[in-house]
């Protein structure tokens, strides 16, 4: 309870003073549960080319110091009782052949250390991306009903999945068969969507370190996805957060699960190479 | 028949006179992106403008600054700070740059408040579906007239 008022006054003094001054992420270091060291700030990537200066930030250091707090220990962080009800159902039987992920994968989610920092990826000639992943092995495997692409339980798995990545390098190829699906992300990434005519890079390339309203921008990357967020009280997908911002541009946005949101997933994941994976993050 | 007589009585009677001077968003015309024309011919009221520069059709606070608003939270750094802007700018280039700022400010991030066609995607209104029909501006020609005439308070 505290803590939700600390933030709420927090934000609201961000607010009301002069605009000057907040701009850039803050110098504050990330390290989990006080033995994991998150790299929140790296070298930039070569294919942006400059775009974002020489250095790319995660969202983390854009927030409030309320807000990162949570992020700082499993026990604080609120999405930990969402990954913890998936890897019940990761034990769980379910479906018509009575198995469980379990059953097949016997050393438990740890299993895929290191799959999430290199998601999506091109598996048979199709761009894939974690949610595909589950999903297929529900159907075609356990005969189980395929999982809601935003819903709490798929998010859950993703995330759980995603935490054996915590702390590796974001590492997504974009080259050979991947180059087609980045090439197709990148141009989403740049078309100035909707009656309001903003691309993402508009506010994540050219305005990251500014206030925009409330919100201090961030370089809008992926590293810490699925999020929690605190203002929807629950895990937040990549795309139905590409959806939301498509959305206030006043824009007919894309599904979830789309094949044009899997090839953004790509490019935007690529504009976090060599950051931490952060999974669960934590945001306002 | 007489009804239908009465109907188009009324309406023409409305009609007419605002018609006959309000400009749409496709006929505005603009030199060196300003325009000269008042978009309806009624003269701006500087209140409503200030209003209108808050949350709701204008938010241009989401991108500026002004002195003049600090009663009202949350001002954004996107665009440059709006003090002096009566200064700095005519009339008539306030209007062109509400208007379709992209004209004076060429690949500007700043939205075009009085533009209908041209857009990627355009939706209905937030709700991420297809915009149906014809788009209506952001702001009305009347709104456009507020806000330029608030902007020219703005004064060092
Ligand atoms: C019937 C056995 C079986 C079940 C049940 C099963 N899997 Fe798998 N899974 C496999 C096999 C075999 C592979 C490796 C071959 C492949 O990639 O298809 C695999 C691969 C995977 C991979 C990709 C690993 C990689 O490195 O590419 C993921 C992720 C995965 N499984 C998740 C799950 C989840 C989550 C569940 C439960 C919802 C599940 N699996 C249930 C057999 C199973
Ligand atoms: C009008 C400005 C605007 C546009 C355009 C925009 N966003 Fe955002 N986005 C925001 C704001 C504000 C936030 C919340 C603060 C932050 O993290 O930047 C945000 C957050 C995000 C986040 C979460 C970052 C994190 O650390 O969790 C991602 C990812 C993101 N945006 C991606 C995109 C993508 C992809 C596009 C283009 C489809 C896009 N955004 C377009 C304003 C925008
Ligand atoms: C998405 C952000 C955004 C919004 C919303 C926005 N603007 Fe702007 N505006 C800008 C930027 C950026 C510039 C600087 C022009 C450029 O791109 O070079 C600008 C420039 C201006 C200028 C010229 C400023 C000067 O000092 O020379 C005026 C006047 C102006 N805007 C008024 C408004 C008004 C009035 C509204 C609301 C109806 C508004 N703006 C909404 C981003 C925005």
């Amino acid at each position: 309870m505290n803590k939700f008022k600390a933030l709420l006054i927090g934000a609201c003094t961000a607010g009301l003073l002069p605009a000057a001054g907040v701009a850039g992420p803050d110098d504050d270091k990330l390290m989990v549960n006080d033995e994991l060291d998150l790299a929140t700030e790296v070298a930039a990537p070569a294919h942006l080319d400059g775009a974002l200066g020489s250095t790319i930030y995660s969202g983390w250091r854009f927030r409030t110091d309320e807000t990162q707090a949570l992020q700082l220990d499993d026990f604080d962080n609120p999405a930990m009782l969402t990954v913890d009800a998936a890897l019940d159902a990761f034990n769980t039987p379910d479906g018509s052949e009575g198995k469980s992920c379990a059953s097949c994968h016997t050393g438990g989610p740890e299993e895929f250390a290191g799959l999430s920092a290199s998601m999506p990826k091109v598996i048979d000639g199709k761009l894939v991306v974690m949610e595909d992943l589950i999903n297929s092995h529900r159907q075609e495997v356990m005969g189980a009903e395929p999982l809601k692409w935003s819903g709490q339980e798929m998010q859950g798995m993703v995330a759980l999945i995603g935490l054996q990545s915590r702390g590796m390098p974001v590492n997504v190829a974009i080259d050979g068969e991947a180059a087609p699906f980045w090439e197709q992300g990148k141009e989403m990434y740049y078309t100035r969507y909707g009656q309001l005519e903003l691309s993402c890079a508009n506010c994540h390339e050219d305005n990251w370190g500014n206030m925009i309203r409330a919100d201090h921008l961030s370089q809008g990357q992926i590293n810490g996805f699925p999020t929690y967020r605190l203002k929807q009280a629950q895990l937040i997908s990549r795309h139905n957060r590409f959806r939301g911002c498509i959305r206030d541009t006043r824009a007919e946005t894309f599904a979830e699960g789309s094949d044009e949101f899997r090839a953004l997933e790509l490019y935007v994941a690529s504009r976090g190479n060599g950051l931490s994976v952060e999974t669960p993050a934590v945001r306002q | 028949m007489k009804k239908i007589l009465i109907i188009t009585g009324i309406v023409t009677a409305f009609a007419l006179p605002l018609n006959a001077e309000i400009i749409k968003p496709v006929d505005v015309s603009f030199a060196d992106g300003a325009v000269e024309t008042s978009l309806t011919g009624t003269p701006g009221d500087p209140a409503a403008g200030r209003v209108l520069m808050n949350k709701g059709a204008g938010n241009c606070i989401a991108c500026h600054a002004v002195t003049d608003l600090q009663d009202l939270p949350f001002h954004g750094e996107v665009g440059p700070m709006l003090d002096g802007v009566g200064d700095r700018w005519s009339e008539a280039q306030l209007r062109g740059i509400v208007s379709n700022a992209k004209e004076m400010f060429p690949d500007t991030v700043m939205p075009s408040f009085y533009r209908t066609t041209g857009f990627i995607r355009p939706g209905n209104a937030y709700t991420g579906k297809a915009a149906e029909g014809d788009l209506e501006p952001l702001l009305t020609a009347q709104q456009v007239e507020d806000v330029v005439s608030y902007l020219l308070t703005l004064k060092e």
